[in-house]
């Protein structure tokens, strides 16, 4: 059996769970690259990778450069500020012009849902989605994923508790497709005013109590809060949503002794999550994530283009 | 002009519930005699053995008035949206409006609510019927302010013109483009209650039954508001109400891969909404079908799902999707078509959609089984139906307007 039949990585919700574990026992090669000294590899060496990041991103627009770069890639970046849509260039013109350039990948980031399928639909070439929208964000649940079952040894089984704005987060709907497929149990926590309608039909439990969501949590994932959200719209005022769903040492005390703190940056330390808590090496796994980001997003990009690339075992 | 004399068709008068076969003789623009009498000596003869004849079809709140997409659909007569540009919220441009589809297809302009559609001010209404206008639209969207819609209602009553609406809260749906559920949570799509329908229903209602204006609710999509309607009807207030093939046959799995021409205003709901519609059709809650016509550029669809414009394309395609109710066994054949002519003809005050003697010569053809693919890129102008590929049964043969055949398939 083909352990990745697909063209490009869109979201978590077409793959198998055996095609996210091979994901991820791909990057863990890279895990121990990055580490190293040397950490260059030459498999995508020749192969244009063009990073489009149609919204502002600082960690992940990096990281996938570095991750490119890494494995040889001639990487081009091409920023909101810079380009032609601001010139009133349409979408699919945009990436017609990628496309005709010849890139071997794209990367995709885009506000609106479902814009990185349509762009995938229209070049040769795979598209890696870096985020659409509320949509999914496929490479963060990866290296989500990665960091707890490096840190625990295993994902099924686990108690995930994702906490702060779910309805308008990717990086939760990307992580209940993968952490529920691998048989973790999920849950949410959020106020009512973020919780998106029947979010239990994607396999979660919900609570809008946190101390009870907490309450044996082998996993806390806090999610970023915008803060145009806390002017009064969702929730009332910043100082509210840290009294009721801030993550405390108080509150982290319900969950397991053991417990792991994830958060996908950047924080808001002191509205969401208690700055000693993200600091904490011993729970908190914030900059491992990002490592671990690196390597994900290498095994994704060396995995796309192997068809590409003739790798024996790779159909054209 | 040299009269015709169709024979032999199976001829459907939902106005005057004749159906059966016979031979209808159409002079001076005008139906001359329906019956079984031989066609005359000085008349052209067209054999329509095995078709269907039906008064041309009055389609209800479309967008656009396409003359050469009508003619393929069997629309004689559009009821035109105000939403135009400029905005038909002025008697010089209702009039230019109502003339524009002459002699082809004849349009009955509504004038804007209004001014610019905005929800703010109520425009020239009396003036506007003054040049034409059968009726009074809010337009795209409903109007937010109760008080507004309130004057709006009260003020139409005294020129008995009916008031179309869109039923659907402005403040529950600000931003949405697709009906709150698991399907929109997965697709992660801001979406908005499918009870924003009824709380605009419920409003609209009580407002129409404090002043005595008749309400025509252009798109009723979900079981709640039907519930509403079916209620007040039974009461007597003054309401109706219509749907467009998309919330018959379509669900929200339409959006599936975000297909962007199953972007529609309102969202397509769940399918015990669906099926609510489909009763709602057959108990006659629900009288109109109307294909909401609104033909929009690659440039309007060809977007990410929540930056497309909504609405789609359907003239052409009106009467072989309506007749799937007919296929399905929800309504008969003659129920259909009165919901495409009979029945907006008495709404708007129409003098049309019959088939009597010295009624205007607005009639089609059709083929009730004919079997035809449905492909956006053969319509007449833009393509963006999110029926596109659909198989389906019933094609126009012919579509004659005041006398003349202006179309022939």
């Amino acid at each position: 059996m083909h352990p990745f039949p697909h063209a490009h990585l869109l979201g978590l919700a077409q793959l198998k769970p055996w095609e996210m574990l091979f994901l991820l026992d791909e990057a863990e090669q890279w895990v121990e690259l990055n580490r190293g000294r040397a950490k260059h590899d030459t498999r995508l060496e020749g192969l244009t990778q063009i990073n489009a990041f149609f919204e502002n991103s600082t960690r992940t627009l990096l990281s996938f450069e570095i991750a490119g770069k890494r494995l040889g890639a001639d990487v081009v970046n091409l920023g909101v500020s810079g380009s032609s849509v601001k010139k009133g260039e349409t979408l699919l013109d945009t990436a017609l012009t990628l496309n005709a350039m010849h890139p071997d990948v794209i990367v995709i980031r885009h506000g609106s849902s479902g814009a990185v399928q349509l762009i995938a639909e229209k070049v040769d070439c795979p598209v890696l989605n870096a985020g659409d929208g509320r949509h999914e964000h496929p490479t963060q649940a990866l290296l989500d994923a990665l960091t707890i079952r490096r840190r625990k040894g295993r994902i099924a089984g686990l108690r995930v508790a994702i906490c702060g704005d779910i309805l308008h987060s990717r990086v939760a709907r990307s992580n209940f497709q993968l952490l529920a497929s691998l048989g973790a149990e999920v849950r949410v926590v959020a106020p009512p005013t973020l919780l998106p309608a029947n979010v239990e039909q994607l396999g979660v439990t919900a609570f809008t109590d946190m101390d009870k969501g907490l309450a044996g949590a082998d996993v806390v994932m806090m999610l970023r809060l915008q803060t145009e959200r806390m002017d009064g719209a969702y929730v009332p005022s910043t100082r509210e949503y840290f009294r009721f769903y801030g993550l405390t040492e108080a509150r982290l005390a319900h969950a397991a002794d053991d417990v792991l703190v994830m958060h996908p940056g950047p924080m808001n330390r002191g509205v969401e999550i208690d700055g000693r808590i993200a600091d904490d090496i011993v729970r908190s796994a914030v900059t491992e994530q990002v490592e671990m980001g690196v390597a994900v997003r290498m095994a994704c990009l060396d995995v796309l283009t192997r068809s590409r690339r003739g790798v024996a075992g790779w159909p054209a | 002009m040299t009269p015709l004399c169709i024979t032999g068709a199976r001829v459907i008068d939902p106005a005057t519930g004749h159906d059966g076969i016979a031979n209808v003789l159409l002079r001076d623009r005008l139906i001359a005699g329906v019956g079984d009498a031989p066609p005359p000596a000085d008349v052209e003869v067209i054999d329509a053995t095995g078709l269907v004849l039906a008064p041309g079809l009055i389609d209800t709140g479309v967008f656009r008035a396409d003359a050469a997409a009508c003619h393929v659909g069997g629309i004689t007569r559009v009821v035109l949206m105000p939403d135009q540009s400029p905005p038909l919220d002025d008697p010089a441009v209702i009039a230019f409006a109502q003339a524009m589809g002459k002699p082809d297809v004849w349009v009955h302009p509504l004038v804007a609510a209004t001014r610019g559609l905005a929800g703010q001010e109520l425009a020239e209404i009396g003036l506007g019927q003054a040049a034409g206008a059968v009726g009074v639209a809010t337009g795209r969207s409903g109007i937010a302010s109760s008080a507004v819609m309130h004057r709006l209602l009260a003020y139409s009553r005294a020129f008995d013109l009916p008031v179309v609406t869109h039923a659907e809260d402005a403040a529950l749906t600000a931003g949405a483009v697709a009906t709150e559920g698991d399907y929109a949570t997965r697709l992660g799509l801001a979406a908005a209650p499918a009870f924003a329908e009824s709380l605009a229903v419920a409003r609209d209602i009580r407002l129409a039954e404090a002043t005595g204006a008749r309400l025509h609710i252009r798109q009723l999509t979900t079981a709640e508001g039907i519930d509403l309607v079916r209620a007040a009807q039974a009461r007597g207030v003054a309401v109706t109400a219509g749907v467009t093939p998309a919330h018959v046959l379509l669900n929200e799995t339409a959006t599936a891969g975000f297909r962007s021409f199953a972007r529609l205003s309102p969202p397509l709901r769940n399918d015990d909404d669906r099926r609510a519609v489909i009763a709602a059709l057959a108990d006659g809650t629900i009288s109109v079908i109307a294909s909401g016509h609104d033909p929009r550029t690659q440039e309007d669809k060809r977007l990410p799902f929540a930056d497309a414009k909504a609405g789609m394309a359907g003239a052409e395609t009106l009467l072989a999707l309506a007749l799937a109710l007919v296929r399905d066994h929800a309504m008969p054949l003659a129920a259909v078509l009165r919901a495409l002519t009979a029945a907006p003809a008495a709404i708007f005050g129409l003098q049309a959609g019959a088939l009597r003697p010295g009624a205007p010569a607005d009639l089609m053809l059709f083929d009730e089984a004919a079997p035809w693919r449905i492909s956006g890129d053969r319509f007449q102008g833009a393509g963006n139906t999110p029926f596109d590929g659909l198989p389906v049964a019933g094609r126009v043969k012919m579509t004659i307007k005041g006398g003349e055949r202006v179309w022939c398939g």
